[in-house]
């Protein structure tokens, strides 16, 4: 275990070493972000200042040296544009953006697992198939075509939902979210919808898969042998097998959907990190990009690891393939 | 509740519902400034939220003229002496008196923020003295003669001295130093979501009439109207043109429009042999630069139909321009016309200038900066493609764009300009002079322009010893720029709110959105 | 790492795919069972065509600027242009572009950009897969190890990056998705091979003494397609969706030749005034192609998959 967790701290800090330098050289290499900072009232002198302050003046590679440096003690850098410790401003809207990404997995859940289960069990009835047909749409319907849809609809002319915003929020252990007022609620279920649409399909897609697989397995015969009622065979037998592949992807997916916030995020105004991102992308103001991908990197290294880990622990047959 | 109010399906019914008698507002606007301290950026964004907690010593009134504000009167002693009478009885919001100290204290704060990413340096650094005279007079000296000392006072925020010395922009970021004499009182900024301001009874001028206004950043044009009409807020800024047209039928909305002073401009290439995007016909670079012939230039700018763009392309939002500044500005020629749209003239030039059959070229152009940019970058290549420059399109987010203008890169590209002073001698000064690292002149020249005569008289205007003079000169220079066709100007953009029926907003020429200005309707 | 999982290759790795054991002519009486598969197909296969076809289909060329004219921009479907020359049948956007020609060249750069990443994301992918299959040991490591890695991260947020340094352009849009997409098919196609690795054929052919490339290519490779093909029509799908979403995010292809997706992304703005014609009748394409393409994977997938063979 110990050598295993040494190899995998390992390789992770490789992966930091090779992405930060990768998107420091990018950023770069897309324009100057000094540009669309100073004013188009400013005189060369101005720009200079802000060049020198900024530290752009500097070659590229005493630039990442020094942000190599300083991001061992922890300052993954300065934003060019707000003068405040990227890491900072990226921590203060991650709140917003594990919320939907957690409304959106809980979601995708609640809704795909019945719906799969159901057309698992008769794959060949109508309502199963218009089931499986329709999960299609989830996944062919570009995120963003929906998203505004979504508004169109339910903001603009129905009037039941807000258009964009977070709406109210009240601390939890002192991170401020918004499931907890009416308010809030009203604000987060479209983003939310619109994030797990993809991934509904998904649960469903997989929980049906396993659902056929596993009716048609001995263990099942052998509990209707045992003469155990049809729900508890399926509610308790065969749930509780699907379960376990359902809920790793599911995990495993958070990373995506965190990416995919994306796109969600700047739709309905939500102010999370990926708004920010995809701001800081425009605005070119390096160190939050920089700052985000890794961060970024080291979620996706913690969620896999935790989902192998708890995978391992949760299903046995994982161990005895790995060493068949 | 807003919920289950109206089922009303057709878009033009939707019940706006939400606070609409309460005296709260919210308002949506299309960027989100950088900081709360309002010195550290010197952007449209932060200026004018700035202008809800703080004052100015000269304000700017909706079309950009300059009224009082905290000061009451100014004259000028001398060519380069302004003398500035501040009004009494004005407070901080903490109660403490405002005077002269605090003056003077911005004057030495708002050039010299640690790190800004654009600085007031332009308008502070001119200064060679700040003299209090009294507690309500100040006198502000310069080394040369200087006209234009209440435009430059005109966009500086006067801050208190008490909170503001050794205030860093965090600290106003969290609302310890956001103490101001403006009409609101700042709550709190939470990044990304929204903006609170409470009513500061006290305020010297015009009673503010909002208890507290929400300002929410919703950078999607569709986004941002659609919340509009779900009733999440009140007034947003910079709708689309295209939704214009819905949002003038729909009963529940009422809309501000007024011409701004941001000119959308054609720059070019007009001073290098060969140029990285013109090529002749048959697709090779072409070894003359064809944009220094005048006659080619001026064929470009008779080949576009500036109203047909400002009908079509931008749904009425445009007005055609032929100089940097609208004709009714301080400094700009009050009667010239815009270039007509005469494609044969434009073809019958081009086969002057030795192009009968045209030449290729490509125009380069934003893609998320002005309202329609990227259609337009489309709509000019059209039409000059129409009198046989054949014309590619390339459009890209601003940030590689304007990186790659300014490094020269491009041989077209479609810009825009916008002046926080209301005057021409920003666009005079940074555009069409020389670009000149020594004196400092022509940053923005992406098309290195130059003409030694204009040169000189943008020079002596600044150094203008009345504002005749200067009045007299900028006309000169500009009128040089425009006959040389240093760049070709498109139209002016007209600034637009929309807002629930009920309220009211002055239409602003340099796109600000004022919280204080918006009233409900008497 | 265990790296994240989308739906196409979920249904891969939740259900390997051995190859069949059934004929062509079964696999394609297998296919006729499901009507709407065999709709799908048909509806796929007219949208193929009228995309290599659509410089003979349409009544204008809606890249060439010579043939737009502003004084034609938005006009309702049926009208006819202001030369009395044609008719809009689907109306026309902003710029003046006929959309009934707009979507025929617009699905034609979809498709070609979905399909062209995927050969090639298949070629490199498999390429990789194979050889790493075939070579095992520290080989395999390393490269399942970049593939991992690769896959450890969001599609879209490496196209989004990837797109911003390039620039636009169809091919460096195609570049991007074949960054973020080679690496699944790298992983399929190493997983069923490990499969037929085993098996009794390719021992077979070692015995015969044949070379690498002849066993990797003509042996391993023949037996590895089922899954592959199921992979690639589903990857197609996701491809021309993430270009979609990349257009409209303001990166990818040029605005002058606009495909599906920035033709939806460009008419948005429109839909609440009324102009609904400018990203609706796209819109309509869009989701005909990617549910079309979806639906025939989909049922490939289930005939393909012995496991739940009636």
């Amino acid at each position: 275990m110990t050598v295993f967790l040494i190899r995998r701290f390992s390789q992770s800090l490789a992966v930091l070493l090779v992405m930060s330098l990768l998107v420091f050289v990018g950023v770069y290499a897309i324009g100057d972000p000094v540009e669309l900072l100073v004013s188009a009232e400013a005189d060369q002198f101005e720009r200079a200042r802000v060049i020198a302050d900024l530290g752009l003046d500097k070659p590229l590679w005493e630039q990442y040296g020094y942000f190599l440096l300083q991001s061992f003690k922890g300052d993954l850098g300065t934003s060019f544009v707000f003068n405040q410790p990227a890491l900072l401003l990226i921590l203060e809207r991650m709140p917003a953006t594990l919320e939907i990404a957690f409304a959106a997995v809980i979601l995708s859940i609640v809704i795909g697992i019945p719906l799969g289960m159901i057309a698992g069990l008769r794959p060949h009835a109508w309502y199963s198939r218009t089931i499986m047909s329709v999960s299609i749409l989830g996944f062919s319907l570009p995120t963003f075509w929906v998203g505004l849809m979504m508004i169109m609809v339910f903001a603009v002319i129905l009037g039941w939902l807000p258009a964009s915003g977070r709406g109210d929020t009240v601390d939890l252990f002192g991170v401020p979210v918004s499931f907890l007022t009416w308010d809030g609620l009203t604000h987060l279920l479209l983003p939310a919808v619109n994030l797990a649409l993809f991934k509904v399909s998904l649960v469903i897609r997989l929980t049906r898969a396993g659902m056929r697989e596993n009716m048609l397995m001995d263990y099942v015969k052998f509990a209707y042998a045992k003469g155990l009622s049809h729900a508890r065979v399926i509610f308790v037998h065969v749930l509780k097998n699907i379960l376990v592949p359902v809920v790793t992807v599911v995990g495993l997916e958070l990373g995506n959907v965190i990416a995919f916030a994306v796109v969600t995020e700047s739709i309905f105004a939500w102010p999370g990190m990926g708004k920010l991102l995809i701001d800081s992308i425009y605005r070119l103001d390096r160190p939050i990009v920089v700052a985000y991908l890794l961060i970024t990197v080291v979620m996706f290294i913690v969620i896999n690891f935790i989902v192998d880990v708890l995978y391992s622990v949760l299903d046995p047959r994982v161990r005895l393939e790995s060493k068949s | 509740m807003r919920k289950m109010i109206g089922m009303a399906v057709s878009a033009a019914a939707i019940a706006l519902a939400g606070s609409a008698y309460a005296a709260d507002i919210k308002v949506g606007l299309s960027s989100e400034p950088t900081a709360m301290d309002p010195h550290y950026h010197n952007v449209g964004p932060n200026n004018m939220l700035s202008n809800a907690v703080f004052d100015k010593l000269v304000a700017q009134d909706a079309a950009q003229n300059k009224v009082p504000g905290l000061a009451e009167s100014w004259k000028q002693l001398a060519p380069n002496v302004w003398e500035f009478k501040l009004r009494k009885g004005v407070k901080w919001h903490d109660g403490s008196p405002f005077t002269a100290e605090d003056v003077k204290f911005t004057m030495s704060r708002a050039g010299n923020v640690p790190k800004s990413p654009s600085s007031f340096k332009l308008f502070t650094g001119i200064l060679t003295e700040v003299e209090v005279v009294d507690d309500h007079t100040v006198r502000m000296k310069t080394k040369d003669a200087f006209p234009l000392m209440p435009e430059y006072m005109s966009v500086l925020i006067v801050v208190s001295k008490k909170h503001g010395e050794n205030a860093t922009t965090d600290d106003y970021n969290s609302g310890k130093a956001m103490v101001g004499t403006g009409p609101y009182k700042f709550v709190e900024w939470v990044k990304g979501d929204r903006i609170v301001y409470t009513k500061n009874p006290d305020y010297w001028g015009p009673k503010p009439e909002w208890d507290k206004v929400t300002v929410k950043p919703v950078s999607d044009n569709a986004a941002r109207v659609a919340a509009l009409l779900a009733g999440d807020v009140d007034i947003v800024d910079f709708p689309a043109p295209s939704d214009l047209p819905m949002l003038k039928k729909n009963p529940k909305i009422s809309l501000a429009q007024t011409q701004s002073t941001r000119l959308i401009y054609l720059h070019y290439d007009t001073n290098r042999d060969k140029s990285p995007f013109i090529f002749d016909n048959a697709g090779k670079p072409l070894e003359k630069n064809p944009l220094k012939d005048l006659r080619v230039r001026q064929a470009m700018s008779l080949a576009i139909n500036r109203k047909a763009i400002a009908e079509r392309v931008m749904d009425g939002l445009a007005v055609p321009s032929g100089q940097l500044m609208p004709p009714n500005v301080l400094g700009a020629i009050p009667d010239r016309k815009p270039d007509p749209y005469d494609p044969a003239k434009a073809k019958k030039l081009l086969a002057d200038a030795g192009y009968p059959d045209g030449f290729k070229i490509t125009i380069h152009g934003p893609n998320n900066r002005y309202i329609n940019d990227e259609k337009v970058t489309q709509a000019i290549a059209q039409a000059l493609t129409r009198v046989g420059i054949k014309t590619d399109v390339v459009t890209m987010p601003s940030g590689p764009f304007f990186s790659k203008g300014t490094a020269l890169e491009f041989s077209l590209l479609l810009v825009g300009w916008n002046s926080g002073t209301g005057e021409p001698s920003d666009p005079l000064r940074a555009l069409v002079s020389t670009y000149d690292k020594a004196t400092g002149t022509g940053a923005t020249n992406r098309g290195r322009y130059s003409n030694p005569a204009l040169d000189q008289m943008v020079a002596d205007s600044l150094k203008a010893p009345n504002r005749e003079e200067w009045v007299r000169l900028s006309q000169g220079a500009t009128a040089i720029a425009m006959n040389d066709l240093g760049i070709i100007p498109l139209y002016f953009q007209v600034n637009v709110w929309a807002m629930r029926k009920g309220l009211d907003y002055v239409a602003r020429a340099d796109e600000y959105t004022q919280i204080q200005d918006i009233r409900s309707k008497k | 790492m265990t790296p994240p999982l989308d739906i196409a290759t979920v249904a891969i790795v939740d259900e390997p795919l051995p190859p069949p054991q059934t004929p062509f002519r079964r696999f394609v009486s297998d296919f006729m069972e499901s009507p709407l598969a065999v709709a799908s197909l048909i509806v796929f296969s007219i949208t193929v065509l009228i995309a290599v076809f659509a410089p003979w289909l349409s009544p204008q060329n809606p890249y060439d600027l010579m043939q737009l004219d502003i004084m034609n921009g938005k006009v309702p479907p049926g009208t006819e242009d202001i030369e009395g020359v044609m008719v809009f049948w689907l109306g026309t956007d902003d710029q003046g572009r006929d959309l009934l020609s707009g979507i025929f060249y617009g699905l034609r750069i979809s498709l070609f950009v979905g399909v062209a990443s995927a050969f090639i994301s298949l070629l490199i992918g498999g390429a990789a897969g194979l050889f790493s299959a075939y070579m095992g040991g520290r080989w395999d490591v390393f490269l399942m190890r970049i593939v991992d890695l690769q896959l450890s991260f969001p599609a879209i947020l490496i196209a989004l990056i990837l797109l911003a340094v390039l620039g636009q352009g169809i091919d460096k849009v195609i570049i991007a998705l074949v960054v973020t997409q080679w690496a699944y098919y790298a992983r399929t196609v190493r997983g069923s091979a490990l499969v037929e690795r085993g098996k009794e054929y390719i021992e077979a052919a070692h015995c015969l003494a044949l070379g690498t490339r002849r066993i990797i290519f003509y042996h391993l490779l023949p037996n590895c397609l089922p899954p592959l093909i199921v992979i690639v029509t589903m990857r197609v799908a996701y491809a021309v969706m993430l270009e979609a979403t990349l257009s409209f995010l303001g990166i990818g292809l040029p605005i002058t030749e606009p495909s599906l997706g920035l033709l939806i992304a460009n008419g948005f703005e429109y839909m609440l005034s009324g102009y609904y014609w400018i990203s609706f009748f796209p819109g309509v394409a869009l989701l005909i192609t990617i549910v079309s393409i979806n639906l025939v994977g989909d049922h490939l997938r289930d005939i393909l998959n012995p496991r739940l063979q009636r």
